[in-house]
């Protein structure tokens, strides 16, 4: 007997009781898809919800895996044992050492964050007697790759808990959540544990350790992973090239600093028609925008180097695209299909503020230099009233147009 | 029979759970968030606010016949501000550290709704003694619900009650810190405060149904 029929024996078997949501789960996720149309009318289209997930999934693996060799990379480089890497293609990056050392740091990540999501949603589907639904498929990808390497693990599950349970279950599940979930659980790491999730020592793997070997007394250099925007923040130069900013190679959370591979799979989404190219055009122009702004603040003399906000606003603009998680914000969860805006004007107003909006909070305040998380959570919240507005816009225009004909 | 008719009972036993001014009538909201990251400012916030309630209920009761309804709240503004200056300077000779902890949330107890919303619905209809069980009993469910969020929001933000550490030392490192456990900064910020008495709504709801609003 196989696995699909015995898991449909099982299905059968506990038709009506309290289990059943969690082994019709398995068999849709596995066989199925959740739902199919009994009456009215019927569109045949072969992208339901959980090929939409998939085909993000299938995105964000490349991020991952170079996530994994970064982190080993960043270690080793840190450690003093390997010579900087040249390019994308360096032969000291793409190497197994590196990636062991990823696997071993990164995969825990992921295995936590799927386990205990999972762990949740099943939870809630039982509770409430409903399917499972696979909301959480690209949540438990996303998560891994924003956080710090050096996370501790019952961190990230205490987060995620958070996270399904306040930013998406409490509004009803997938599909009814006002907030980005993903976004959600990093806004508590950052606010609930600010050591682990800023500084110059959770970037890189082994610094924090290796702080408390000093500190116990031992005769060691400090390793700084001071990040980018950390640089920038406190007036210091970047201290990377450019080249190495848009490969990637450069210290950050697991999964978002190659802004070459976010590129890839943002074209890839945008041909596969799941992310909106709307929201992610629109972001950047609002990042550069502002950008723009604050360049011109500058090069008019109206800030000068003593300014505590010198540093990021003399960046040239379109530094600010390639680095922090401004490109992973914008291409995967800014687009989140259920807290953007729905319709296609408002996509253009939202995504423009989230682009806006992202590198003005990273400007003004240094203490919360990665601005996207909070400007797509905060658009996350106004995105029902753009709709509104744009959606009330279009009657009112109709009205007049229907008036002028009656008339 | 006890001490109490079943009648009186009722308005000391209602507000503590199935019509509580916090998690029911969503009153008196702002002084939970702002107050209750320390479990011993919830305590004085709600004893003060205890001493408000029963005191100015009895106080606006009695003179519930000679109050002119078009200047009513006026009156009530008077009783709530003599009264919670009482407080302000009875914290302040006695308890300096603590009513600066509270600050301007003292004298905020004069804009809380529940004692405003408990003189106008109750006390000026009602006779002293069962105006006084209605302060009493709103005065009781809103410190219930404030001790409950003070309770977790310094448990878990600072591993502390009452100023005492609970969970050990966070920079010996010593208790649970040892094994790594570290405090959440979350908790102590009025959001989670939010999320907390949230939280209590659910489980309240939860248990009884009756309380779900369509």
């Amino acid at each position: 007997m196989g696995l699909k029929s015995s898991l449909h024996n099982l299905k059968e078997k506990y038709k009506g009781k309290k289990m059943a949501p969690a082994f019709n789960a398995i068999h849709t996720f596995l066989y199925l898809p959740n739902e199919t149309t009994h009456n009215g009318t019927h569109i045949k289209v072969a992208d339901d919800l959980k090929r939409t997930m998939n085909t993000v999934i299938m995105a964000l693996v490349p991020c991952l895996i170079f996530g994994m060799f970064n982190a080993g990379y960043q270690h080793h480089i840190a450690l003093g044992q390997i010579e900087a890497s040249s390019g994308f293609l360096g032969s000291t990056f793409w190497t197994w050492d590196n990636l062991v050392v990823g696997l071993w740091q990164v995969l825990p990540l992921v295995i936590v964050s799927y386990g205990v999501g999972l762990a949740v949603e099943f939870l809630f589907a039982v509770l409430k007697g409903h399917e499972v639904e696979e909301g959480y498929l690209v949540t438990g990808m996303l998560v891994p790759l924003i956080v710090p390497v050096d996370i501790p693990l019952w961190m990230l599950a205490v987060a995620v808990v958070f996270g399904v349970v306040i930013g998406k279950e409490v509004f009803g599940g997938t599909g009814m959540n006002i907030l980005n979930p993903a976004l959600t659980i990093r806004a508590f790491l950052f606010f609930a544990y600010p050591t682990w999730m800023s500084g110059d020592k959770v970037w890189v793997h082994g610094a924090v350790e290796r702080d408390q070997m000093i500190a116990a007394g031992e005769n060691l250099d400090a390793i700084s992973g001071e990040t980018i925007l950390g640089s920038l923040a406190q007036n210091k130069a970047a201290g990377y090239e450019v080249m190495d900013m848009f490969y990637g190679i450069i210290p950050g959370s697991v999964g978002e600093t190659s802004v070459l591979l976010i590129l890839l799979a943002g074209l890839f989404l945008i041909f596969t028609k799941i992310g909106s190219w709307r929201i992610m055009l629109s972001s950047v122009i609002g990042a550069l925008v502002m950008g723009l702004i604050f360049n011109g603040v500058v090069s008019s003399g109206w800030i000068t180097e003593s300014s505590k906000f010198y540093g990021l606003m003399s960046t040239e603009f379109w530094h600010h695209l390639l680095i922090g998680g401004f490109a992973f914000g914008t291409v995967f969860m800014a687009t989140d299909p259920v807290t953007a805006s729905q319709t296609n004007k408002g996509k253009w107003i939202y995504g423009f503020l989230v682009g806006f909006i992202s590198i003005m909070i990273r400007v003004f305040n240094p203490a919360y230099p990665e601005g996207v998380m909070l400007a797509i959570l905060l658009m996350n919240v106004f995105a029902p009233t753009i709709d509104h507005y744009v959606v009330q816009g279009n009657v009112k225009r109709r009205m007049k147009r229907l008036k002028v004909k009656t008339a | 029979m006890g001490l109490l008719s079943k009648k009186d009972a009722k308005l000391i036993t209602d507000p503590l759970a199935d019509n509580n001014p916090i998690t029911i009538q969503v009153l008196g909201i702002c002084s939970a968030l702002a107050i209750t990251a320390e479990l011993e400012a919830s305590i004085v916030m709600s004893i003060s606010v205890l001493f408000v309630m029963g005191v100015g209920n009895v106080v606006i009761s009695l003179m519930r016949n000679i109050i002119p309804s078009k200047i009513r709240i006026i009156a009530q503004l008077i009783v709530v501000a003599t009264l919670v200056i009482i407080v302000d300077l009875v914290l302040k000779a006695f308890a300096y550290e603590l009513s600066k902890t509270l600050s301007v949330f003292v004298g905020l107890i004069i804009t809380n709704c529940i004692i405003m919303g408990r003189f106008e619905a109750f006390a000026l209809g009602n006779g002293p003694w069962r105006s006084f069980l209605d302060g009493i009993g709103n005065a009781a469910g809103y410190a219930v619900i404030l001790i409950i969020v003070g309770f977790f929001r310094e448990l878990l933000g600072s591993g502390t009650l009452l100023g005492i550490p609970i969970l050990g030392d966070p920079i010996e490192k010593t208790g649970l810190y040892s094994i790594g456990y570290e405090n959440n900064g979350f908790m102590l910020l009025s959001p989670m405060a939010l999320i907390v008495v949230g939280i209590i709504i659910w489980v309240q709801r939860t248990r009884n149904k009756d309380l779900v609003e369509d």
